[in-house]
């Protein structure tokens, strides 16, 4: 008892959302405390200002590009549904569900692809590294440094990285570790 | 008729010959009769019962035991660590750069983890609570258990809206306005000592009626750390109780804005007795003017303790956030003291957001009652070599650690605020550094 969002999300949909995304019941209703925390305008629904709220987000070099992850394309605002679907592919998969649709790499790699073409192009990775590093690194360098990690990851010389030559590179990655999100309970 | 009548005005008369007697004088005087103990003795029991009633019946439902307890568990290696982990499948490149695309995992999982649980922004929302204590405010998912407890719940309600906050309210108000005749009395008799114990004596006894008009239980720890004249007395922020809270034990000079209305009058009075320090809206802009009054105040041995709250803001009693520098820079004698609420029995986080002050003390005085511990710290001074930052963290720790709330680098102005570009910056030129190591300026192609 004690958690005000529980009356407002029905137990139909806290099932349809354990079976979309493989959360476990008590995680669901404490991510919809957590939504209905961060929706200061009570709507329902979170939009890019909710998120920019949190400080710790605020800070991070690719704050923004992580909120744009939480809304589908040319939406602005996100409803519950959408929130967990994201936060679903932080979820570590256990053996059994190895769920192409949720993985780690995939968000990565739309961490990069801002236009969604599935592909990262030399522009989309400079503006990915500038918001990295800020002011601290020449054009010059960063444009070779782009070129240079666009080479290595190219196989089908159409001078753009795709989603298959993304996996390749990060092959020797433990993804399911580096990007998991360890949820208690 | 007239028997009826006269029924009434005897009726009246009683009650507050009751309340006078009982709680006024005993307040004004200091002692106590032992009526709010038993109180609170019984309030203690039936929340208990309350709680195993509830846990019995909700057996099925995971217990809430964990709500202090984290969603996820974090990594909190540092970027370094984290970055050299991701980047250990591959060789570092000759020349142009360490950078590789598993760079951004670091950063991601960072985002996604301060979206689901962060340490800020639950500082500016009432604390939750592990198990329900009998307040519709506290509980928004009231389900049906049993009879009695409905019918405890219902009681509680009759008590605290019809018997509780009426009484609350008169004493309040009896307290307030005895604060400012007997403040302005006593601003009337020339400067002498008599003054200054009189005045005193006004003010805790005025402070006194309004905690009984909340029914504060406060217990103090370690008085022979009492703050003295001439120094600062420095306190975490919950609302502005704890002004009241601070000021039942001890006489303090406060700080602040003047007001107009009621407030306004408040200061007004309080100030002819004895020297506080108010200032005009414009002149709290003005940092070398602030200091240099806070500085002459503190100089002057006769004159009480200042008291000051360095968050600058009201937080949630879970945490201490950010001190501001200013008082600290003084270079008085610091005297740290930590407020902790029980939650139990109201919750005493003032949101302003939420909330405007008059419907704050309504709710207030409609809980079941406000139970709070206060310790005096031991005296502090700036140390040789440590500046008014670093003085203030150490102060901070040190309020935190007695008062069990989690010591926060973050500003309480974050509540309103945008965080400072500053911050993002620090991780930028971090990262960079990881990228073409530290001269970052050369072109090593």
């Amino acid at each position: 008892m004690g958690s005000r969002a529980s009356t407002l999300l029905r137990e139909e949909e806290i099932e349809e959302i354990k079976k979309e995304t493989g959360f476990s019941h008590s995680q669901i209703t404490r991510l919809y405390s957590r939504f209905t925390s961060l929706d200061k305008g009570e709507n329902g629904t979170l939009s890019r200002e909710d998120f920019q709220r949190i400080p710790e987000l605020a800070i991070n070099p690719l704050g923004d590009r992580i909120i744009n992850a939480f809304f589908p394309e040319g939406e602005d605002q996100v409803n519950f549904r959408g929130f967990m679907r994201t936060l679903a592919h932080f979820r570590p998969i256990e053996d059994n569900e190895k769920n192409k649709n949720y993985s780690g790499d995939f968000i990565a790699f739309r961490l990069y692809d801002l236009d969604r073409d599935d592909k990262i192009s030399r522009d989309e990775l400079l503006q990915v590294l500038r918001m990295m590093v800020g002011v601290n690194i020449s054009d010059e360098q960063l444009g070779s440094i782009a070129d240079r990690t666009i080479q290595e990851a190219d196989t089908n010389g159409d001078n753009s990285i795709s989603f298959n030559e993304f996996i390749k590179v990060l092959e020797k990655v433990d993804v399911e570790q580096k990007m998991s999100i360890r949820f208690l309970h | 008729v007239c028997g009826a009548d006269r029924a009434c005005a005897l009726c009246q008369c009683v009650w507050l010959y009751l309340i006078i007697s009982l709680i006024m004088i005993p307040a004004m005087f200091g002692f106590s009769l032992g009526i709010s103990e038993t109180y609170m003795t019984i309030l203690m029991k039936i929340l208990e019962w309350a709680t195993v009633k509830i846990q019995k019946a909700n057996l099925d439902v995971e217990l809430k035991a964990s709500a202090s307890n984290g969603l996820i568990q974090r990594e909190d290696g540092s970027m370094e660590k984290e970055l050299g982990e991701l980047r250990r499948s591959r060789p570092k490149p000759p020349v142009g750069g360490d950078f590789t695309l598993s760079d951004c995992f670091y950063f991601s999982r960072k985002g996604i983890e301060s979206i689901v649980e962060d340490e800020v922004t639950q500082r500016f929302t009432s604390e939750e609570l592990v198990s329900w204590n009998l307040l519709t405010r506290t509980n928004n998912d009231f389900q049906y258990i049993s009879v009695k407890l409905t019918l405890v719940y219902g009681l509680g309600i009759f008590v605290r809206y019809c018997i509780l906050a009426p009484l609350r309210l008169t004493l309040a108000l009896i307290g307030l306005s005895w604060l400012v005749i007997g403040t302005s009395t006593v601003g009337l008799l020339p400067n002498s000592r008599i003054k200054s114990w009189l005045s005193e004596w006004v003010h805790v006894m005025c402070y006194r009626i309004c905690a009984r008009g909340l029914s504060a239980a406060i217990c103090y720890h370690n008085r022979e750390n009492k703050p003295k004249k001439g120094g600062i007395c420095v306190a975490n922020h919950t609302s502005p109780i704890d002004i009241v809270i601070l000021c039942n034990d001890s006489c303090y000079a406060m700080v602040g804005q003047i007001h107009g209305g009621l407030m306004g009058i408040l200061q007004r009075a309080m100030v002819r007795s004895c020297p506080h320090v108010w200032f005009e809206r414009a002149e709290m802009k003005d940092r070398h003017l602030v200091t240099k009054r806070l500085k002459d105040h503190v100089n002057d041995k006769t004159k009480l303790p200042i008291l000051i709250f360095p968050e600058g803001t009201c937080v949630n009693n879970t945490s201490v956030m950010m001190f501001k520098k200013g008082s600290f820079e003084i270079g008085a004698t610091i005297y740290p003291v930590a407020i902790k609420y029980d939650p139990k029995f109201g919750d005493a986080f003032w949101n302003s957001s939420k909330y405007s002050m008059v419907s704050y003390l309504l709710r207030m005085m409609t809980s079941w009652a406000l139970v709070c511990n206060v310790w005096y710290l031991p005296a502090m001074h700036q140390q040789e070599g440590e500046d008014a930052v670093q003085f203030a963290n150490r102060v901070k720790s040190v309020i935190a650690h007695q008062g069990g709330l989690i010591d926060l680098q973050w500003d309480g102005g974050l509540k309103r605020a945008k965080v400072k570009e500053t911050f993002k910056e620090q991780q930028q030129k971090k990262y960079s550094s990881m990228v073409v190591g530290d001269d970052s300026s050369s072109n090593s192609d």
